[in-house]
């Protein structure tokens, strides 16, 4: 320095390390956080499921299980429900083996389609296409939506499998999906996927899911 | 072509910018492709589609981005270190093989685009990560690239004189490049998944990227007008200190609704909050020493200020981040407010507005140094093409974002708060009137933008022509 300093505020060294201080101790505290958030974030056992357990990230044989989205008067916002058994393409006794390679195939599938550049996952994503976070509860998706009869199909993993599979088959909208190739196989595990994503505790978003769907009353919201 | 630069790094830099500028226009491209489908969803629908269009968008953007901040290194090493950069022969070809496997990734988005549901897909095609697409070779390849660049600026610090610039470049390069590894594993937990891409996507570019712009800025302002060594590093450290303090734990604003635990609530809104800080201060200490530092050199005649074009990009830079990062970022990066607006065309208003005023001007600044260095011109000043692009480029990207947040609140309006986020309610947003009509004008300064970038390009190109005569 050419002139002596007179002050702690213009001096390079106090701030060299305030920086440093400061820097370290919002990265060890973002690491502690994480430690925790892992663990939360985990996903949780079969056991867990049969015994009533909840866990923020249910493990992939909730798809053996209807799921439903509902206010929790105590958080103040919706929340997903695990209920009783229900049939996923016509069982509801996946095994552990089979649903995580069913949940592995449709995350992989999400991956190598390249989803997130239209679609959000939990939020993430483009903004092309609707948000997937619970679109396994989506009302249009549901008994009384259009896509089961667009489709011709019985249930909603059906519809949502044929759909898959040849998008632009089925133009619900003048922005449409095109065809990504998706295989029949393919198809159950992205629809697997999207069950599981429904499962998934995501703070009450988004919030008010589905409080001005068609039918005024079914869907996620009184599912039961 | 001459060149003045007596550097081999700096030659190198040169490089890198040229591939940065051609990367930038093809972003720019492939923006206009996506506008259009929005607009008329039947363009190019199936054989070049919105996805490969926004991929390739946001893959370019992120590319040129670190191709311009690699070459603004190598550039301003041997200025601050006053030697040669060790091992500058592995980086001329560890910069070879980066642009080879950029090419050949770009080009397989293009002709490939998805595969099927197999690790291979994950290996060779695309890893479906947004922004972090990059298919597992290229992630190697870029690991072991980037081992090289920080190899060369650790080893000329070390040789060299280190100042305070270097030292925080230094720490910065060192968590940019290990960040990365973040992003690259496969795990069928979506809510994991998303934890730690956000480490390479925030920690990235809201604290280790602006870290880097803060060096920039303190480089350039010493270049180009003269400003105290003193000053400008005290500052650095300060503006370290608070974009490190409310950057890294400002992540917590990612982490609000992909499953993560309640607190984050807080510790995202409290820090998130404080993220706009750094960026005043950033704001205020350029236009301070700006208005200090502006004169006459001594009883002489010659301005201090050696670089115009260059130093008017600074300038936007300060006070595009400021706009683009801080206020459009804070608007709603609290819960109460994201809640509604997460994952709606207001993300990507604040997108739009923050990359540009936070990153692209200041490397457009350093390609305008980098004309200078090369042509060895002492004092360059704007010409029409200059305004020109300056002008348009930002008038553009600015018009875009408030296109885009018009669009954003009438579909959180709509889609979010009155119907409740189905389906159906997805589809009702995207065809109201503000919507269409803030997407029409996106795709319109969109434009603007673009005719904007050829007047960069043409004076990147020429603006030393009326220089030659009169250099050495």
């Amino acid at each position: 320095m050419s002139k002596k300093i007179v002050s702690v505020w213009t001096s390079i060294p106090f701030w060299r390390r305030s920086a440093g201080w400061v820097t370290g101790f919002a990265a060890i505290l973002l690491i502690w956080l994480t430690f925790d958030s892992l663990g939360q974030i985990s996903m949780g056992t079969d056991e867990d499921l049969k015994n009533g357990i909840t866990k923020r990230v249910p493990a992939p044989t909730v798809i053996n299980y209807k799921i439903t989205y509902e206010m929790d008067k105590k958080r103040g916002h919706e929340v997903p429900i695990i209920g009783e058994k229900e049939k996923f393409f016509g069982r509801d006794n996946w095994s552990k083996e089979e649903a995580r390679e069913l949940l592995h195939l449709g995350k992989l599938a999400s991956q190598a389609k390249n989803c997130m550049n239209c679609h959000t996952l939990l939020g993430n994503g483009a903004y092309y296409a609707p948000d997937l976070t619970k679109a396994w509860l989506d009302p249009a998706w549901g008994p009384n939506g259009s896509y089961i009869p667009m489709t011709n199909s019985k249930t909603k993993e059906e519809a949502m499998s044929k759909f898959l599979q040849n998008p632009s088959l089925y133009p619900s909208h003048e922005r449409m999906m095109p065809n990504l190739g998706i295989t029949e196989k393919e198809a159950m595990g992205l629809v697997a996927f999207l069950k599981h994503m429904s499962s998934i505790d995501t703070n009450g978003f988004p919030r008010n899911f589905g409080r001005m769907s068609t039918d005024g009353v079914t869907g996620a919201i009184h599912g039961k | 072509m001459v060149n003045n630069l007596k550097f081999e790094s700096q030659k190198l830099a040169i490089n890198y910018f040229i591939v940065a500028a051609i990367l930038f226009g093809a972003q720019l491209m492939m923006g206009l492709i996506a506008a259009t489908q929005f607009l008329y969803p039947s363009f190019l629908f199936e054989t070049f589609d919105f996805s490969v269009a926004r991929m390739v968008h946001i893959n370019a953007l992120v590319v040129w981005m670190l191709y311009a901040m690699i070459g603004s290194v190598y550039y301003l090493i041997p200025e601050e270190t006053g030697i040669e950069t060790v091992g500058i022969k592995l980086g001329k070809i560890a910069f070879y093989i980066l642009t080879a496997a950029v090419t050949v990734v770009v080009l397989v988005y293009i002709l490939v685009q998805v595969g099927p549901a197999e690790e291979s897909t994950i290996w060779f095609i695309n890893e479906g990560r947004e922004y972090i697409e990059a298919p597992r070779w290229a992630d190697i390849g870029i690991v072991v690239v980037v081992l090289v660049f920080v190899f060369n600026l650790f080893a000329t610090a070390m040789k060299g004189e280190r100042t305070g610039i270097m030292t925080v470049l230094m720490a910065d390069v060192l968590a940019l490049a290990g960040l990365y590894l973040a992003g690259m594993f496969f795990t069928d937990n979506i809510s994991m998944d998303q934890y730690w891409w956000w480490w390479v996507i925030h920690l990235w570019v809201e604290a280790t990227w602006e870290v880097f712009v803060g060096c920039l800025a303190a480089y350039g302002l010493i270049k180009m007008i003269g400003a105290r060594r003193e000053v400008v590093e005290m500052w650095l450290w300060i503006e370290v200190a608070m974009l490190f303090g409310s950057g890294i734990l400002g992540l917590g604003h990612h982490y609000f609704w992909i499953g993560t635990p309640e607190y984050w609530w807080e510790i995202g809104a409290l820090f998130s909050a404080l993220e706009p800080v750094p960026l005043v201060a950033m704001f205020v200490h350029v236009i301070y020493d700006w208005g200090k530092e502006t004169g006459l050199k001594g009883d002489t005649n010659e301005k201090t200020m050696n670089n115009t074009p260059a130093f008017a990009w600074f300038v936007t830079n300060a006070f595009g981040n400021f706009l683009g990062a801080g206020v459009w970022g804070f608007f709603h990066t609290l819960p109460q407010v994201n809640i509604y607006t997460h994952g709606t065309q207001f993300t990507s208003a604040h997108g739009h507005l923050a990359f540009f005023g936070a990153y692209a001007t200041i490397l457009i600044g350093m390609f305008y140094l980098g004309v200078q260095g090369k042509n060895g011109i002492k004092v360059m000043k704007s010409t029409f093409a200059s305004k020109m692009a300056i002008s348009l480029i930002t008038i553009g990207v600015l018009g875009m974002t408030v296109s885009l947040t018009v669009a954003g609140y009438g579909q959180v309006l709509v889609e979010r708060a009155q119907m409740g986020a189905t389906w159906e309610a997805f589809f009702v947003s995207q065809n109201l009137v503000w919507f269409v009509q803030g997407l029409g004008w996106r795709l319109a300064l969109g434009i603007v933008t673009f005719i904007g970038f050829l007047f960069l390009i043409k004076d990147l190109l020429t603006i030393s022509k009326r220089y030659r005569q009169v250099t050495i």
